[in-house]
């Protein structure tokens, strides 16, 4: 698969802050790849740096297979950047905006206005075309970002925070259309909301004080977590202790956690050694010991666990 | 170049967009021409000719325009649409030329319309118009260098009200470099190289020989290499702003 982004070793620090330390990616065609991160992490900085907005410390970055910084004009000719909070020009309306941006991209009479009229199509602008960019609502607002973005159906797009602000109706929109564009692109976005890795991100590549500290799918990152595939079983005080008992010796059980105990139910945590499922095995003792369950579920380890195992880990390491 | 001109139209177009143009249109043809009636003693002088029109244009242009210049690049900033800008598929200098040219048309737009002072003054004598084509063309020329020094604060700078205040500085002590007021500072220890250097780079000296209807080369050059030297800072201080 072509190779059509690529960063080496970008660095870049702010005076005495060091943003970003060491971020090394490359981004596949047919890819979306998820940037995670706190606020901070340095996710922004690389865009900018990935989009020439920045020029790093040292490193380079590629935009399919032309640098940034040698040859700036080609890279860019090939990018659709969404800059952060999506910034447009407040006082023009989205089809004299997204006119002139078709303009610096080089089109000109029918094929600019076929243009203009397919990205305004795309993104659902049509009714609010010849309303002035500062009336509009944020969501919109975001909806005109991202029609500059695409409107040169660029094989890279970078989008920083897509869907920030938007409703779930815009969201789900948003990532329709991401999705929509993924085969046939290579596509980074930029998110503090962990579903919407899940929703539209074929790959997750969690950053953290400039370093990359997790790169994988959105199951691979789950199964970094502590509760991965653990069954939670909750049933009456009286029970707890011949269940929990019970669990401690069943074969793929690592260990058994109390959680948190609500108006006389108990809810225990089995926790399974690397590897195992231990689902069926619960189930059949259950069965066995004809207790009464009043929930029981698999959890999949929420990837705000996961987020958060890594961000604040990986902060200890540091300090340590 | 068509770069240049897609973003010399953009921007044009922002200005005719929002209440600025009209503002700044409005007053500049208002002020210039009281100045010229009120203080410049337009009919009592009974001379047929614009000198007391022209001869208040840099202390307007003094506040008009870092007025226009200030939003060049702060406004971008500010509003994080340089962010946009500049990660098009244009160059740095493409940009500030743009953006430029924009500005100084406007200007230019605005002085044309004073061409009422030019019809009365043709009925009310017999003026030379060459000398008043020059003037025109003199006072253009110093609006562009006053922009240029305004761009280049401006990139600067987020901040319009500081845009603003150190272009009108620094614009006031190119137009008072010739006055005795600056050179006197000078005078005292310098050489008189350096005195005569500063006092050279006067704009009221350039602007006084241009008006009387003389366009020398030197104060063409004088005025396009402010212009270029400025515009060529100007640059410097974007692409620096992407390494900081």
């Amino acid at each position: 698969m072509a190779v059509l982004v690529e960063a080496d070793r970008l660095r870049k620090s702010f005076g005495p802050i060091l943003a970003v330390e060491d971020i090394s990616l490359k981004v596949e065609k047919g890819e979306v790849l998820g940037f995670l991160g706190p606020n901070g992490a340095g996710k922004s900085t690389t865009m900018k740096m990935l989009t020439g907005f920045l020029e790093p410390d040292t490193g380079r970055a590629r935009i399919c297979g032309i640098s940034v910084a040698d040859r700036p004009k080609e890279a860019k000719a090939k990018l659709g950047y969404l800059p952060e909070g999506a910034p447009a020009y407040g006082d023009m309306t989205p089809r004299s905006f997204l006119n002139f941006i078709a303009e610096i991209r080089g089109f000109d009479g029918a094929s600019k206005f076929a243009h203009v009229d397919a990205a305004l199509a795309r993104t659902g602008l049509e009714s609010v075309a010849t309303q002035r960019i500062e009336t509009l609502s944020k969501g919109y607002k975001r909806r005109v970002g991202i029609a500059q973005a695409i409107l040169h159906d660029p094989p890279v797009l970078i989008m920083d925070e897509p869907t920030d602000g938007l409703d779930p109706n815009q969201k789900h929109h948003v990532r329709g259309l991401i999705t929509e564009m993924a085969k046939d692109k290579a596509i980074i976005v930029s998110t503090h909301i962990l579903e919407e890795v899940e929703a539209v991100c074929t790959r997750a590549v969690v950053i953290d004080h400039g370093r990359i500290v997790a790169d994988g799918t959105a199951e691979d990152l789950q199964r970094r977590m502590h509760y991965h595939n653990a069954v939670a079983v909750r049933v009456a005080a009286a029970e707890a202790e011949r269940l929990a008992a019970a669990l401690a010796v069943l074969a793929g059980v690592a260990s058994v956690e109390r959680a948190e105990a609500i108006n006389g139910h108990i809810r225990l945590r089995a926790l399974p050694k690397p590897g195992a499922s231990i689902a069926a095995d619960v189930g059949a003792l259950l069965r066995d010991q004809s207790i009464v369950v009043e929930e029981l579920l698999v959890e999949r380890g929420k990837l705000d666990d996961v987020f958060r195992e890594i961000t604040t880990s990986s902060e200890g390491s540091r300090h340590a | 170049m068509r770069n240049v001109w897609i973003i010399t139209k953009r921007e044009l177009g922002a200005y005719f967009g929002t209440p600025l143009a009209y503002v700044f249109v409005v007053i500049f043809v208002a002020l210039t021409g009281a100045f010229a009636f009120f203080i410049g003693n337009f009919f009592e002088r009974g001379q047929a000719d614009l000198q007391p029109f022209f001869s208040y244009h840099p202390w307007l242009y003094l506040l008009l325009v870092p007025a226009i210049a200030m939003r060049l690049w702060a406004e971008e900033r500010k509003a994080g649409t340089i962010e946009l800008l500049m990660t098009l598929p244009i160059s740095t200098g493409e940009a500030i030329v743009g953006k430029f040219l924009a500005a100084w048309i406007f200007i230019g737009i605005a002085l044309v319309l004073t061409f009422p002072m030019w019809i009365t003054v043709n009925v009310l004598g017999n003026p030379d118009n060459g000398v008043i084509l020059a003037s025109y063309i003199g006072s253009f020329l110093m609006a562009g260098a006053f922009l240029a020094i305004g761009s280049c604060v401006s990139a600067l700078t987020k901040n319009q009200v500081i845009a603003f205040i150190v272009a009108a500085t620094i614009c006031f002590l190119m137009v008072m470099s010739g006055l005795e007021l600056v050179l006197g500072f000078f005078r005292s220890w310098a050489p008189s190289f350096i005195v005569d250097a500063i006092a050279s780079m006067s704009f009221l000296n350039h602007f006084e020989l241009i008006s009387r209807g003389v366009i020398t080369l030197p104060s063409l050059f004088f005025y396009f290499s402010i212009i270029v030297f400025f515009l060529f800072a100007n640059a410097i201080i974007v692409e620096q702003r992407k390494a900081a």
